[in-house]
């Protein structure tokens, strides 16, 4: 029996009269490497922070790690990691620096924060490098040490944003074998990504389009069932269902959004 | 065949970062052509020398059969420019972001509006919008419509679909394909490699170097092993169970399996008996065709 | 030309778009003309003033009576020696004390000229600045009056002011051409700076350098926008504190705007001086604001007057034009003096803006790096 880390039911977050997630229901389990997917604006990054305590759901029931969204978004906090590709690392401090700090951040005993630092530096053989400042090491290093530090708390699921986008092709197989290995140590990965073919990594993807998830499946399932070679060729048969000759967001929805609808997304 | 790019012993060091070593290629009229590679592999600055933002340190650029560093005044008039973060105004709306960049190339949109009416009739119903509350895709494709308004001879488009969803990436690409029409030269960059395959030609960049130049289709080919997919339910113990098979050449995850070369292109059945032993007991193997991205992987290991 | 047009057009919607560009340019220098005129125009009623007088005569009796009735001092103290002043204005219930020199009266009558002193408790300049104007403004009235009835040529009793614990305070209420000083060169340097930096860091410059546009086209569409607003300003700062304070330009309002062009002119190419070596929004704030805002402030001469500072600060304040536009502005607003007398600092200002120019058009770039 799998063991549910994020299980949403019903979820709704609206702004004003936009509704930015209509209904969402998934579940999310132990060690799953999850791809949520979405064209721009149809209601992903919403739905990323009511999952990682950052925002409120209007109405459904979330929870993840065990806890609810709604009641308990600090637990929520404490039991996740985050990486997204733009930022994690402070540029100005060296990767020692930077492993000590998230260890500080999230509360975790001296003694271990030391035993680790010195377990992750091994493993990533970045001993010669560990007194460097972040700003001097190439983007795929970078890249790597960021998921580890998300990872270096030990939290039940880490988030990862767009995380092989711009990396090299050695580099990413290198990321996406530490995703596979951190996954196999039970840690849920949850993935949301522009890039298809980073979707056909994952254990199994949901689809996201106008506030609804509207595919939820194995990669290899959905292309059988929507007879494609790719993920990428599902998405563009679902994603923007009534295959409008303009690909927009209907007026309609973003009037209500005043704005700045793009926020959402 | 007329040359619209012609680069040769291309060389641009910042510092002590090397970011462009002896690159020579050339550009034909009419042709779609992409660099692909990943970021810091030098494509941005090698699009500032092409559009005269940046000189070569060693190395002579010509571009529509002008010198980039003599000819840069008449040049100008003639590139469309996109840079990697769309250049728009966010504070003026998409129609006042055209206009302008008509005017200052001297054009008005009237006068080239079919060039641009396929891309800009996307956008059109959302004119009085600020450019900076569009989303992704509409600000591409507004970026695009202001790089193409006065009819330039080549078009420079430096990642034009990052941080764009995979549906306005597939109508960007369509859109770049029908301005061939107009025979206008479209240079772009990505990282990504599964768009390469939509390129005339593309050039694999990494580390300030092309690693290779040609069709598409014919780098694929230039794979030099027999490539095989394996498939198994639990695909971190395939990975390292394939990499203790003495057989094995490399193992890397693709997608959804796991790419295999074989010391001598085939493989038996005592890889499945390998793989039992080390606890897998449903994997898949069959041939498969190498893309562009085992391709790059090759080159940048002999690298 | 059209070109041209299109840019400053641009740099326009640009302006009015953004709120927070209408409130810098013409929000804060209103506030700042009426805090600062507030402030310090708080009235003065009944303030202690003590007198010395060594003459003790019919005149120094009649100008002593004539500042007392005026109703904004009232005599707390009469002093007999010089030694007394010290420790009265110590004590601090007195605000300034006025000396009538020896034979007050005799001096004036037969040499046409006398000497009153005010010696005023500087720890509090803005009152004892506004003490001794007052005062001045009274003893100007008592020369008018003494013309008037004698008839016989100009007798005058020549105030002299000196201030106790901070000497040398200036007599002139300045905070209106200070104002004019910093807020011009505030918003034409920051915001020019800001403007140029801003398509910097949107990449929209690579545009605008890959296109036929020319680097003087581009630094001219940035700046005349500008340009007007901050004259727009100077007129608005000059309303103000005429409307408000009662402060008039006593010289030539030409002269001023004329003088106010140039400074302006100045300011945005300081400001665009700025912008080629900064390559961040926050850079050039951060240039503008601490390497342009603090000094004019500190050492131009508007609050701190440059004669009390240390040699090294008056080096240091001779290379920032502010300084001479100080002097010009009040000058002409204040004096009422004409352009004889500024023409120095309207040479140094001028050199300032040629030096200021070439060197940005020598590093503004046609090409990034």
């Amino acid at each position: 029996m799998k063991k549910t880390v994020i299980s949403v039911k019903n979820l709704v977050k609206k702004f004003g009269s936009f509704t930015a997630n209509d209904n969402l229901n998934f579940e999310v389990y132990e060690g799953e490497i999850f791809g949520f997917l979405g064209a721009n604006g149809a209601g992903k990054t919403t739905a990323l922070r009511i999952l990682s305590g950052l925002s409120s759901p209007t109405s459904g029931e979330v929870i993840v790690a065990g806890y609810n969204a709604k009641k308990d978004p600090e637990k929520i906090k404490k039991n996740i990691g985050y990486m997204c590709q733009k930022f994690s690392l402070y540029s100005d401090l060296t990767i020692r620096e930077n492993i000590m700090l998230y260890g500080g951040i999230y509360g975790m005993p001296k003694t271990l924060i030391i035993k680790r630092t010195e377990d992750l530096l091994d493993k990533l053989s970045f001993h010669e490098y560990s007194d460097r400042l972040i700003a001097d090491l190439p983007l795929g290093l970078k890249q790597k040490l960021a998921f580890s530090v998300a990872v270096f708390h030990e939290p039940k699921i880490v988030f990862l944003d767009e995380p092989t986008g711009g990396v090299d092709p050695i580099t990413r197989r290198q990321f996406w074998e530490m995703i596979y290995e951190t996954a196999n140590r039970g840690i849920t990965v949850f993935v949301t990504t522009h890039y298809m073919d980073e979707a056909e990594y994952c254990n199994r993807v949901s689809i996201m389009s106008e506030g609804k998830i509207v595919a939820i499946d194995t990669p290899a399932k959905l292309k059988e069932q929507y007879g494609a070679k790719t993920v990428e060729e599902v998405f563009i048969k679902i994603a923007r269902p009534d295959n409008r000759p303009h690909p927009l967001p209907s007026p309609s929805r973003l009037s209500g959004r005043g704005g700045n609808w793009v926020g959402i997304e | 065949m007329q040359k619209v790019v012609e680069a040769s012993g291309i060389s641009k060091k910042f510092g002590e970062t090397q970011a462009l070593k002896n690159i020579s290629f050339e550009v034909n009229e009419g042709e779609i052509f992409g660099f692909i590679g990943p970021d810091g592999a030098g494509k941005t600055t090698l699009f500032r020398i092409i559009t005269t933002l940046l000189l070569p340190d060693e190395g002579e650029m010509k571009v529509l059969g002008l010198n980039s560093k003599t000819g840069f005044k008449e040049l100008r008039k003639n590139i469309g420019y996109m840079p990697g973060r769309f250049s728009l105004y966010q504070d003026l709306s998409v129609e006042e972001n055209l206009n302008f960049y008509a005017t200052v190339f001297g054009t008005t949109v009237n006068e080239n509006y079919d060039l641009i009416s396929d891309i800009y009739s996307h956008i059109e119903p959302f004119k009085k919008r600020l450019a900076g509350k569009l989303s992704g895709g509409m600000k591409q494709k507004l970026a695009l419509s202001c790089a193409l308004i006065h009819k330039p001879g080549l078009l420079v488009l430096d990642e034009p679909t990052t941080g764009v969803d995979a549906v306005s990436r597939s109508e960007f690409w369509d859109m770049l394909k029908k301005l061939k029409q107009y025979n206008i030269t479209i240079i772009l960059s990505t990282p990504y490699m599964d768009e390469a395959m939509r390129c005339d030609r593309v050039a694999l960049i990494q580390g300030g170097q092309i690693l290779s130049i040609d069709k598409p289709q014919k780098i694929k080919e230039g794979f030099s092993k027999k490539l095989f997919r394996a498939k198994a339910s639990e695909k971190y113990g395939l990975i390292n169970a394939l990499r203790q098979y003495p057989e094995t050449v490399t193992a890397y995850p693709f997608g959804d399996s796991v790419h295999v070369t074989f010391i001598n292109d085939k493989f038996d059945n005592s890889i499945f008996m390998h793989l039992k032993k080390m606890g897998i007991d449903d994997a898949i193997i069959t041939e498969t065709e190498a893309s562009i991205e085992d391709r790059f992987l090759e080159l940048m290991k002999k690298a | 030309m059209k070109r041209f047009l299109g840019f400053v057009k641009k740099e326009f919607l640009h302006i009015f778009r953004d709120f927070r560009t209408l409130i810098i340019l013409f929000g804060i220098p209103t506030a700042q003309i009426l805090i600062f005129g507030f402030v310090v125009s708080t009235d003065i009623k009944d303030a202690g003033v003590a007198f010395l007088d060594l003459s003790k005569d019919e005149i120094s009796q009649k100008l002593s009576d004539k500042i007392c009735s005026s109703g904004f001092f009232k005599r707390t103290e009469d002093l007999f020696n010089y030694n007394d002043i010290n420790k009265i204005l110590k004590r601090g219930k007195i605000k300034a004390v006025i000396i009538f020199e020896k034979n007050f009266g005799r001096n004036l009558i037969s040499e046409n000229k006398a000497t009153l002193s005010i010696i005023a408790d500087g720890s509090e300049p803005n009152t004892a600045t506004l003490i001794t104007n007052y005062i001045t403004a009274i003893v100007a009235d008592f020369n008018r009056e003494l013309v008037n009835t004698s008839g016989a040529g100009a007798m005058l009793v020549q105030p002299e002011v000196r201030m106790f614990y901070n000497p040398g305070l200036k007599s002139h209420f300045m905070f209106v051409p200070g104002v004019i000083t910093l807020i011009l060169i505030l918003i034409c340097a920051l915001m020019t700076s800001v403007t140029i930096t801003r398509e910097k860091e949107f990449g929209t410059m690579e545009v605008l350098l890959v296109s036929p546009l020319r680097p003087v086209q581009i630094i001219l569409g940035k700046v005349m926008p500008y340009f007007l607003l901050s004259f727009i300003n100077v007129i608005l700062i000059l309303l103000l504190s005429w409307f408000v304070f009662g402060l008039p330009v006593k010289g030539s309002l030409v002269l001023l705007l004329a003088e106010s062009m140039l400074y302006i002119l100045m300011s945005l190419s300081l400001g665009i001086l700025i912008s080629t070596v900064s390559s961040t929004m926050q850079q050039a704030i951060f240039i503008s604001m601490i390497g342009m805002m603090l000094p004019t402030i500190l050492l131009s001469g508007f609050i701190f007057p440059i004669e009390n500072m240390p040699k090294i600060y008056d080096w240091v304040s001779s290379i920032l034009p502010p300084r001479y536009f100080v002097v010009i502005i009040k000058n002409i607003m204040i004096k009422g003096t004409g352009f004889l007398y500024v023409w120095k600092e309207t040479l140094i200002l001028m050199v300032f803006t040629a030096v200021f120019i070439g060197l940005s058009v020598r590093n503004f770039k046609i090409r990034l790096e």
